[in-house]
């Protein structure tokens, strides 16, 4: 029996097959593999945006000016892009949240990065990124924006570059209406990334800012809070800072039955330290089970009844390779770890690598 | 437990089990320190010899275009044998065996990689990343001693037919990469064992045809109708593109394995091998070709085959930085580090096929043989 596809209007078809021989003429490549070499922005591309700038703001925070490709979607004020840069030639994923005002659709954004101490892609971005590098991109995503229309009272609470997606939101102009009180946390006024900014704001009228310095306050603690601001329960509030504070600051809202009032974002949790063992998951197939430090992974599965690829099974041939959805995995070769975030996809040598701590595999 | 062989000489007569463990610990320390240490300037070589490639292939196929032109031929042809050779060889060769996995870029991976040629990546894999490296030089279990087609050592038994086999290799180096996809499928033992019709096969068959297909018709028509005027002139240019490369890429290959001074093994050699023996078989069974960096890259660095076979996912760009110490290990323990000049290493495996097409001269006599002193190494 044969189904007959609806045809398509001319153009796209005239299109599709320009490309299907545009195909056929670069075969085994796509013609992208060869437009990547000259126009990496274009449209149609994989995302990717090209550094144009890396300003300072403050001893160990800068802000990276990119232009993103011609299929950037844009951004809400408040949102993270998620960025692919490549540090030592492995490429490596985080997020960062868009500090500029959402622009016309081809203008540069920026993100602003402050250095963890010993943090591999911050570091990198801080203090090693050339203009003209070129980085991989997703679309803007999160959750932590402001409503089609913004309410009267708002309270902004944040630390340390906790200030980066509400910075956007306010360069944005949405809240030039509203009553607004920042309260920012950072270690010293100098550790205050965009302090001047947000000085002028403060003196021109547009938020009303406590700047807390904590070497010298202390920790933001939630009575400071209601003494700064006696009226914080009846404000719509967002708050982005560390885990300890987002924590607080949910419980003390929930207390007061006013938990739909708040809106936070939790910096990504990206800690994970690796040990010997631990539970593996076959995400796909539905297994879990546990493991010591020393038992392959392609065994492991196996002996689990797990369906699973393999070849040579000494770490030659990567006929074993599964995505490391999140985890940490050591070689058994050389003992290196390798860990994983969801969306780092990383792949790894299954006969060649053992569980150290959870890890879970896509498959 | 150890490589047993039944050659007059055994190269490994004088070396204990304990030696052989050092060999493997000394190797992985090697391999070890060279991994530590991969960054920023081996993903800038192979995304800039990736860059140089494509853009060799795009500017040589342009030319081509007027390739009615006799000067555009031949400068044509000469850069799309070259990006041909380079995308085979350092690129296609050393990507689709997981060298570049590292860098966690999804276009430069083993998974993703699909390269000029007609055996499609996946299967070519497996019958040389999964059989070849992992059963290198057993006779019986690794097919690329001879592809099946050709007697390469004095145990295997002479037939009448492999008085041809020196015509045999010169088409097989003319039409190589036919011949790979053609082993990679197995193709003469699936058909002999009447396997043609398992779903499986069947499957396999499919695919290479569908890659055939491809690879023909952009070369051999589309490129072709594009250059207009110049159909047939391009279509030769593409021909001799194709022949160059397959030459070249057989010619190095049968250096890496062939040569006289290579030693085989026997099936039961490797039951229970430990690492420092797989080490070991990998460095008796290899052969390099000195020679200089241009050679190297040319060859896909497969001239430092017994590096690449020691360390088949090392990025082929350190193959050169690691043969002092692997040199040094070879002579610590009197082992030999069979390598030579390009001409005379081809010249040396061209001889052994041509030699081994005929009966052994002084046929080894089996009950003899059996008699001579049991060479496995001492202490086994
Ligand atoms: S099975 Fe060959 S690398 Fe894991």
């Amino acid at each position: 029996m044969t189904t007959t596809v609806p045809r398509s209007p001319a153009p796209a078809s005239l299109r599709r097959r320009f490309l299907r021989l545009a195909a056929a003429v670069t075969t085994p490549l796509v013609p992208d593999d060869y437009l990547d070499l000259v126009a990496p922005l274009r449209a149609g591309a994989d995302l990717r945006g090209r550094i144009v700038e890396v300003r300072p703001e403050t001893r160990d925070a800068a802000t990276v000016v990119i232009q993103p490709g011609r299929d950037w979607r844009g951004h809400r004020p408040g949102q993270y892009v998620r960025l692919g840069v490549d540090v030592d030639g492995v490429r490596q994923w985080r997020a960062y949240s868009v500090t500029s005002a959402p622009g016309r659709h081809h203008d540069p954004i920026t993100i602003t990065v402050k250095a963890i101490p010993g943090g591999l892609v911050s570091n990198h971005l801080v203090r090693h990124v050339r203009p003209g590098t070129i980085v991989q991109l997703d679309q803007a995503q999160g959750e932590f924006v402001l409503p089609a229309t913004p309410p009267a009272r708002v309270l902004l609470v944040t630390a340390g570059s906790g200030i980066t997606p509400v910075m956007g939101m306010l360069r944005s102009g949405v809240l030039a209406g509203s009553d607004v009180t920042l309260v920012h946390s950072a270690p010293t006024a100098a550790d205050v990334i965009f302090g001047a900014e947000l000085r002028n704001l403060a003196a021109a009228g547009t938020v009303r800012l406590v700047e807390r310095h904590t070497r010298e306050d202390g920790q933001l603690s939630l009575a400071d809070l209601a003494a700064l601001v006696p009226d914080h329960r009846d404000r719509e509030t967002w708050a982005c800072g560390p885990v300890g504070l987002i924590d607080a600051l949910t419980a003390h809202w929930a207390a007061a039955e006013r938990a739909g009032r708040l809106h936070i974002e939790r910096f990504r949790p990206t800690v994970i330290s690796p040990g010997a063992g631990g539970t593996v998951t076959f995400g796909r197939s539905g297994v879990t089970v546990t493991a010591d430090g020393s038992t392959p992974l392609l065994e492991v599965g196996e002996t689990a009844g797990v369906l699973m690829p393999s070849g040579c099974r000494m770490g030659i041939c990567y006929g074993c390779v599964l995505p490391l959805r999140q985890g940490a995995v050591r070689d058994l070769r050389n003992g290196a770890f390798t860990t994983a975030v969801p969306g780092d996809g990383v792949l790894v040598q299954t006969c060649v690598s053992a569980a150290a701590g959870p890890c879970d595999l896509d498959h | 437990m150890t490589v047993i062989q039944r050659k007059p000489v055994n190269p490994i007569a004088h070396l204990t089990a304990e030696d052989i463990a050092v060999i493997g610990k000394e190797l992985d320390a090697i391999r070890d320190r060279v991994m530590a240490d991969l960054g920023e300037r081996d993903a800038r070589y192979i995304r800039r010899l990736i860059r140089t490639q494509r853009s060799l292939e795009l500017g040589s196929r342009a030319v081509l275009l007027f390739s009615l032109f006799p000067p555009a031929w031949i400068v044509g042809t000469a850069g799309l044998s070259v990006a041909k050779i380079l995308e085979n060889m350092e690129i296609g060769h050393n990507v689709l065996h997981g060298q570049w996995d590292w860098m966690r870029d999804p276009k430069i991976h083993s998974t993703t990689w699909e390269w000029d040629h007609v055996s499609p990546a996946d299967q070519w894999k497996h019958s040389h990343n999964e059989l070849h490296h992992r059963y290198t030089n057993v006779v019986g279990k690794d097919n690329d001693l001879g592809y099946g087609i050709m007697r390469v050592d004095e145990d295997q038994p002479w037939h009448p037919l492999h008085l041809g086999q020196p015509l045999w290799n010169l088409l097989n180096a003319c039409f190589f990469e036919y011949g790979i996809a053609a082993y990679d499928l197995e193709l003469g033992r699936n058909l002999k064992e009447g396997r043609h019709r398992d779903p499986e096969f069947r499957a396999r068959a499919r695919a290479v045809g569908r890659k055939i297909r491809r690879q023909v018709l952009k070369d051999y028509v589309l490129h072709p109708l594009l250059s207009g005027p110049s159909f047939l002139s391009t279509l030769a240019a593409t021909f001799a593109a194709n022949l160059v490369r397959n030459l070249w890429s057989h010619s190095v290959i049968m250096c890496g394995h062939f040569p006289e001074g290579v030693e085989t093994f026997e099936k039961t050699s490797i039951e229970g091998e430990s690492r420092g023996e797989w080490y070991l078989r990998q460095m008796l069974g290899s052969a390099n070709i000195s020679g200089s960096r241009l050679l190297h890259i040319m060859s896909g660095n497969l001239s430092h085959q017994i590096e690449h076979h020691l360390f088949p996912d090392l990025p082929s760009n350190r193959y050169r930085e690691v043969v002092p110490e692997v040199r040094a290990l070879f002579d610590r323990y009197g082992l030999t580090y069979t390598t030579g000049s390009l001409p005379r290493q081809v010249f040396s495996a061209w001889k052994k096929v041509i030699r081994l097409s005929l009966p052994n001269r002084r046929p080894r006599d089996r009950a003899g043989d059996r008699a001579a002193p049991a060479l496995t190494a001492s202490g086994a």
